[in-house]
């Protein structure tokens, strides 16, 4: 398997890293080790914020597909000024850097609407604002791939808008667009990194606490970097098996 | 009939000076004509003569932008009532045959009865089956469209067109994208269609098929009607020197 190699080559190269330290640097492994009982409690501080780096991964993408499926739709339309916001959209989101969100939608909402933010909430917000124009852009593209003889095959058998929408253009262009939607929720598995800055408990900021305590900053970042590879090598794995599937029920007209 | 007989009352499709527009570019230039039920129509014509684009304004892929039309005394404007009444009565044949491919060929056939007559899924698939059998292919029933050959996958474009029972069908060129041993396989069916009453306007270069199926030709060039005669008189006699020109060069291979 593929995967499995590629680990081992990284592995590899973490160790070979390690070799390459300060040649006095004592390695203190024992502070997260499985067989240590301080190591065990640390440990597990660490591991659980897989749950919330996937949770806020998943919800944050979900309403980020949602919402840049909603800003691509107007491109089958040729209603102009709902395309020109569309194109606001896209260009405001993609601009403002993830982080830059993120600070202002946790520190700037509250004081603007009087509404306390729960980080996991702000965080959901910010990551599937900035996400959701590069779903835009992707399902932009899903959508005008699609041919227009198939929107007048609809048209002519008299199905209504949300009919054609629901049974002819959605499920093509959605096969289209799913290898660059795995990769986008790669991406957001990462960028929920950035939600640390936030006090969001998730594997990033799990590491931060523990330096703090520790003070071994290079082994409990390098497990992190190891976490991080795991969790991200397991999302291709599945969004692969996915496509695959469907690719197995999909056929594409030869002409 | 001539291209100056008065409109009759009780014809199925009837456009009245239509007109069409791209930018300032003359596609359809007063357009008149008048299908009677059960008529068969076959339009011919150079490339960019407008032919796809006069079919197309008939159930509003391309809307036209002077003029009127009116198909089963439904006048086609921009209600979205009357747009869905003429769908319904509609159907549509298309060059690249626009199966969807995403769906088996039964999938194919029952969508529209379902989501627009509100037929079961029982009642869907027992009129599909019949038309497929018609279409002489039942046995591809549940193959996707790009498992079949380019005359399977257009009479199962009829059989769609069909499920939806309408009174008019429309063919823009069904046979152009065929390779030349299947064209008959899809002109057998169109034919037989047509002994059973259909009201027909086609487009093709078909001129043997035209010949055999069709009441009336039409002759388009640039945008208008050039000729509309009965189809002996049209092929014997054509008044026209541009029609005399066209014809020549299409039987002369
Ligand atoms: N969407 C469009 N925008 C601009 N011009 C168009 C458009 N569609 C068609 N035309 C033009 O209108 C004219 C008529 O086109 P149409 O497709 O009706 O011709 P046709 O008779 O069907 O030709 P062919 O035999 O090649 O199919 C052509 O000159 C074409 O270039
Ligand atoms: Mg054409």
């Amino acid at each position: 398997m593929l995967n499995i190699t590629r680990f081992g080559l990284l592995l590899t190269a973490c160790l070979l890293l390690s070799g390459c330290a300060e040649s006095n640097y004592t390695w203190g492994w024992h502070i997260v080790s499985p067989f240590d009982a301080r190591g065990q409690t640390n440990l597990q501080f660490l591991m659980n914020g897989v749950f919330s780096t996937i949770s806020v991964a998943l919800v944050s993408i979900t309403c980020s597909v949602i919402l840049g499926l909603l800003v691509a739709l107007p491109s089958l339309s040729k209603n102009k000024p709902l395309l020109f916001l569309s194109r606001i959209y896209v260009e405001v989101f993609r601009a403002v850097p993830m982080l830059v969100l993120i600070l202002w939608v946790y520190y700037g909402v509250p004081v603007l609407t009087g509404l306390q933010l729960s980080v996991f909430f702000a965080g959901v917000i910010a990551l599937a604002l900035c996400d959701s124009a590069f779903e835009a852009e992707i399902f932009r593209a899903g959508l005008q791939s699609i041919e227009d003889g198939q929107r007048e095959a609809a048209d002519a058998l008299g199905l209504s808008y949300g009919d054609k929408l629901r049974f002819i253009i959605l499920p093509q262009a959605v096969r289209r667009v799913l290898p660059p939607l795995g990769n986008q929720f790669v991406y957001m598995l990462k960028a929920s990194s950035l939600l640390s800055v936030i006090g969001y408990s998730e594997l990033t900021r799990r590491a931060n606490e523990l330096v703090v305590v520790e003070y071994r900053p290079l082994e409990i970042y390098t497990l992190l970097v190891l976490e991080y590879l795991v969790l991200i090598l397991l999302a291709s794995w599945c969004v692969r098996k996915l496509e695959h599937r469907l690719a197995r029920s999909d056929r594409t007209a030869t002409r | 009939m001539t291209p100056t007989q008065p409109a009759s009352p009780d014809a199925v499709v009837r456009l009245s000076d239509v007109q069409k527009f791209y930018g300032d570019y003359a596609a359809l230039r007063d357009i008149n004509l008048d299908v009677q039920a059960g008529e068969k129509v076959i339009i011919c014509g150079p490339s960019g003569s407008g032919k796809s684009t006069l079919i197309r304004c008939l159930n509003r892929l391309e809307v036209h932008d002077g003029g009127k039309i009116v198909v089963d005394g439904v006048e086609m404007d921009g209600d979205t009532k009357n747009l869905a009444t003429i769908r319904s009565e509609v159907g549509m044949v298309f060059q690249q045959f626009n199966l969807f491919p995403h769906m088996t060929v039964l999938d194919n056939l029952i969508l529209a009865p379902m989501r627009v007559r509100k037929c079961t899924r029982d009642e869907a698939k027992d009129i599909a089956m019949s038309l497929l059998e018609r279409v002489r292919i039942p046995e591809q029933a549940d193959k996707y469209p790009s498992q079949l050959s380019g005359g399977q996958q257009q009479r199962v474009a009829i059989a769609r067109a069909l499920c939806m029972k309408p009174r008019i069908l429309l063919f823009d060129e069904p046979t152009s994208a065929l390779d030349p041993e299947m064209i008959s396989e899809v002109l057998d069916v169109m034919a037989e269609l047509a002994s059973e009453g259909m009201t027909m306007i086609c487009v093709t270069h078909e001129m043997g098929f035209a010949r055999k199926v069709a009441d009336t030709m039409v002759f388009m060039d640039k945008g208008q009607i050039v000729e509309k005669a009965p189809t002996e008189q049209f092929f014997n006699t054509p008044q026209s020197p541009r029609t005399q020109i066209f014809l020549d060069q299409i039987l002369s291979h």
